[in-house]
């Protein structure tokens, strides 16, 4: 590592803050309702779509209802944190510009192997896809690196860059910590130690495995699925993608906690997904119209 | 002549598709080449992460002149015919030549320069290249008409002798400028023609000839193993591509936590491959050594330490991840993961995985009971079938799914299974397609065979056979496993028996021409005629695939010797005369006075008949193709010297009768219409 002291957790989200608004990015704020992945924030899924220029970055809470471990495993989390930067046309020195961020957090490239390996992306339920890498330093996979080529089944005119950062793997990399809950989260002061990740997520992390494993009301839950899914149609009607693709993200949702209960069997996957992605691609096809795109 | 260089500098290239670029690249560029007029003494292909490049040495610098002649109509040809002919050449009549009462047009075609050819070449092959997968980028990418590369395309460097070939290709053009290693190295490099490039990038830290970074990961991970007392764990499929993610290789030796060693070695080797990258090495007794070599990209300034320890962290959470896979498995007893599989769909027309289950064991018993397969017990092969699928829900195969079968001969053995039913379960997805080991311990094969038997004979029955390109459902994989199988272990059974037993025979027909089908596709490497396969299986009744391919076997061994050669064209000319003739009766009686050829031929029947028919009755066909083998030289004097199609009715039906005789001789061991030649 550098001579200076490892970012803490928060100042690694400080510090990207800083170079990407340098970079011209609006610093937006996280979605505020739960979701699988920053992707699923209209900054990305909707502004993805169209003609103009948008380029932004934000953290985006990101809930894996599946991959909770009742805060005992050190590399897993049923929550964590991406952080997303879209940047649309894609910038023809978008991998340099990510590099930059990496040496801006406190990697150098001559210490440490940075990769750019492939992995295309795909997501089933909003109906995307890109090409791109998993970066890898050390080994490590700390970003995924798309270039979007289709949004809701509608090719992307002109191509985002996105960039997906793991926050957690980049801290315990950058700390050198072998738990993501011995992270420090902030500095110490003259009078206060900092605080761990551990600290703030662990007890969340307890209680949300409990919940989505043992407790969660599955009847309730496939309630609430269908209400999702017939609300989403009555404002696609309605002609109001945002609030439908609201409801689509809730339905997304509300199908990863059913996963996490264990009642949804294989061959009934594929079918919630698939209306999972109908939503999706229902709204973004009304975002499309409202702004007068041709679809 | 002159050397030229094209470089195409691009985002990073998936490692798995830069091997067949070089060959795309050189095709696409001598086939621009050829249309041209123009080859190249040599051409080589160059390909690291970030450029694929190629040098083709003795260009001319121009194409020949060339004098094209075009023949039209004769001297005193309609009007029309000579009308149409100069419109097709846009050329006037004074314009033509006469020669010999004929007009020709000549179109005298200047040389081109080499650069512009090139100029022209460079756009049209970045705009063909056959990527797997590619992708729009950037501003440009408002429209779907935008260039598409596998990422994106940065650079062209063209250089024909010192020169630059100029071209443009959605805004990229064309120069001698070119980047050096991503890190280490910043700013362009210039390269003067194609005699400096390789070594302008070298001391840019890029090597770009892809065999020389092979080379050095090859023989580096070696020495880094051998370094620590340690043998390399050689794979050569690792070596590529690890020279595909680098442009300045440097193998370096990590090590794990000796803990992570309960843990089945396949498991660490799979997850340091496929996840990593990472070779892994054995100590001087064989075993999995706790060490791996990764290959990183950099000359790192610590000398590495960094990158080992970074590697060394993840490679431990990976492992931390398997041994807890492995363990939580461990808890749960085959026969309560077996029962999970109820939930997994095989097919939605056929059922879950438990269904299938259930019809393995009960056909894999019954294939020892019926003495199909000798050696083992109907307990043994009953138990290991109905164990073979559980693992399927183990948390290992998720993760790893390729370990299918490996996992559940693991998780059997812990338990206290037998080493013939643990094996059985580990080994009933072989043969894997061609070339794949064939098990021969029988509980395997009993369940490896029931599990294709089933999986061929329920797809065709529900009337999803594979189809043109299409084998959604591994078919054909299937077939030439059941076919292995039965060939290699010699189980003799008929093909109609094992299908009624399924359950799942009303395709019957369907699925037996499809198995000779792909019979003929596996036996074609080992040199089987396909129309000899033909010519045995078209007798019908033989549904026996071991006895059906040593009948083809003899067939060939003695159609391809002289003799047989002859006997196969008597057989020809025998079948052609009886196709034209009438009322043919093998049994027609004798006339009062027989010619010696005549005779022969009957003696050498009347001998050979029940020979063959003798050895065919028990299964001995070279015994069967030597009774043939008497009549070649008879036949060919009966030919020779005997007028079948006598006028003397009574001399022709005789005659007629001893080649129908002939004929069905032969016919009983193949049916020779079907041979070739």
């Amino acid at each position: 590592m550098s001579d200076v002291a490892p970012l803490s957790f928060q100042d690694l989200i400080l510090t990207l803050h800083d170079y990407w608004g340098k970079q011209g990015c609006a610093i937006l704020q996280p979605y505020d309702m739960e979701m699988g992945a920053g992707t699923f924030h209209t900054a990305t899924t909707l502004r993805a779509l169209g003609p103009d220029p948008w380029n932004a970055a934000f953290v985006q809470p990101s809930r894996r209802p599946t991959d909770g471990r009742y805060g005992e495993n050190p590399n897993r989390l049923g929550a964590y944190y991406q952080y997303q930067v879209i940047l649309k046309p894609s910038p023809p020195n978008l991998q340099e510009l990510y590099l930059g961020s990496l040496k801006a957090i406190g990697i150098d490239p001559l210490l440490h192997d940075i990769r750019f390996v492939e992995d295309d992306w795909e997501s089933p339920t909003l109906g995307a896809w890109g090409l791109g890498w998993e970066v890898w330093c050390d080994g490590m996979e700390v970003t995924q690196f798309t270039y979007f080529q289709q949004m809701g089944g509608f090719d992307c005119k002109p191509v985002s860059g996105e960039l997906t950062y793991g926050l957690e793997r980049l801290a315990m990399y950058i700390q050198n910590k072998d738990s993501i809950f011995d992270l420090a989260y902030n500095n110490a002061t003259a009078d206060r130690p900092a605080i761990t990740y551990g600290d703030v997520f662990r007890e969340n992390e307890r209680q949300m495995s409990t919940y989505h494993f043992e407790v969660a009301d599955t009847d309730m839950l496939f309630d609430a699925f269908k209400k999702a899914t017939a609300e989403c149609e009555s404002c696609l009607q309605h002609a109001l993608p945002i609030p439908a693709y609201e409801q689509a993200i809730k339905a997304s949702h509300i199908f990863n906690i059913l996963q996490a209960r264990g009642v949804i069997s294989v061959q009934e996957r594929a079918s919630y997904m698939g209306r999972v992605r109908d939503l999706a691609k229902g709204s973004c096809q009304a975002w499309m119209e409202k702004n007068g795109w041709a679809v | 002549m002159t050397d030229f260089l094209l470089e195409l500098r691009s985002e990073e290239i998936p490692a798995r598709m830069q091997v067949k670029a070089k060959e795309d690249l050189a095709r696409l560029f001598n086939d621009a080449l050829a249309k041209a007029g123009l080859a190249a003494a040599s051409v080589e292909t160059f390909a690291t992460p970030r450029r694929l490049a190629l040098i083709a040495t003795g260009l001319p610098l121009a194409t020949d002149a060339v004098s094209e002649e075009t023949k039209g109509p004769k001297v005193g040809a309609p009007p029309q015919a000579m009308e149409g002919f100069l419109r097709k050449a846009g050329l006037t009549q004074d314009q033509l030549i006469e020669r010999d009462g004929v007009y020709f047009a000549v179109v005298e075609k200047a040389g081109r320069q080499t650069a512009d050819v090139l100029a022209e070449a460079i756009p049209a092959i970045i705009r063909a290249f056959p990527w797997p997968k590619s992708q729009r980028w950037g501003a440009a990418s408002v429209s779907t008409e935008s260039l598409r590369w596998v990422r994106p395309l940065q650079g062209i460097v063209a250089l024909l002798g010192d020169a630059v070939v100029h071209c443009e290709i959605d805004g990229i053009v064309s120069g001698a400028e070119t980047m050096g290693h991503r890190f280490h190295h910043s700013g362009p490099v210039t390269i003067g023609n194609a005699g400096d490039y390789i070594e302008k990038l070298r001391a840019a830290h890029v090597l770009v000839h892809f065999s020389e970074r092979c080379a050095i990961i090859r023989d580096g991970a070696k020495a880094a193993a051998a370094a620590a007392g340690l043998t390399l764990v050689e794979d050569e499929g690792l070596v590529v591509e690890n020279a595909g993610l680098t442009e300045w290789p440097v193998p370096m030796l990590g090590r794990f936590d000796p803990a992570f060693l309960d843990v089945p070695q396949e498991v660490i080797q799979l997850t340091a491959r496929v996840n990593q990258k990472y070779f892994v090495c054995h100590d001087s007794n064989g075993k999995l050594a706790n060490a791996f070599v990764c290959t990183a990209n950099i000359d790192a300034h610590d000398g590495g330490a960094a990158i080992v320890a970074g590697n060394e962290k993840v490679l431990a959470a990976r492992l931390s991840d398997a041994k807890f896979f492995w363990e939580q498995d461990l808890k749960v007893a085959l026969d309560d993961q077996a029962t999970k599989l109820a939930q997994i769909t095989f097919h939605e027309k056929l059922g879950s995985v438990a269904d299938k289950v259930e019809r393995v064991a009960k056909l894999a018993r019954w294939l020892v009971e019926e003495g199909i397969v000798k050696g083992a017990t109907a307990d043994a092969a009953e138990r290991a079938a109905r164990l073979c699928k559980a693992d399927l829900v183990t948390g290992m195969v998720g993760e790893f799914p390729e370990l299918q079968g490996l996992m559940g001969g693991y998780y059997a053995r812990a338990q206290g299974e037998s080493d013939a039913v643990a094996d059985a379960v580990r080994d009933h997805y072989k043969p894997v397609g061609q070339g794949d080991d064939v098990p021969t311990a029988p509980v395997t094969v009993a369940v490896s065979l029931a599990d294709k038997l089933d999986t061929l004979a329920r797809f065709f029955a529900a009337g999803m056979p594979p189809t043109g390109s299409k084998d959604p459902f591994a078919l054909r994989r299937a077939a030439i496993g059941l076919l292995s199988l039965i060939m290699d272990n010699g189980l003799r059974s008929s093909f109609r028996k094992l299908l009624i037993e399924t359950g799942a025979a009303t395709s019957y027909f369907d699925l037996e021409a499809f198995l000779i089908d792909r019979l003929k596709v596996q036996q074609r490497e080992a040199g089987v005629r396909h129309d000899l396969i033909d010519a045995v299986f078209s007798l019908g009744g033989e549904d026996d695939l071991v006895r059906l391919l040593a009948r083809v076997k003899a067939l060939q061994a003695y159609i391809t010797t002289a003799e047989g050669a002859n006997l196969l064209a008597a057989y020809k000319r025998a079948a052609n005369i009886l196709k034209q003739a009438e009322g043919v009766d093998a049994a027609a009686p004798a006339p009062a006075e027989l010619v010696t050829e005549e005779l022969a031929l009957r003696t050498a029947l009347d001998a050979a008949e029940p020979k063959a028919a003798a050895a065919l009755s028990v299964e001995d066909f070279e015994g069967a193709m030597a009774a043939l083998a008497t009549l070649r030289a008879p036949i060919d004097a009966f030919f020779e010297g005997v007028m079948v199609n006598d006028p003397d009715p009574a001399k022709r039906a005789f005659r007629l009768g001893l080649l129908a005789r002939f004929r069905d001789a032969v016919t009983q061991v193949a049916d020779f219409s079907k041979i070739e030649g």
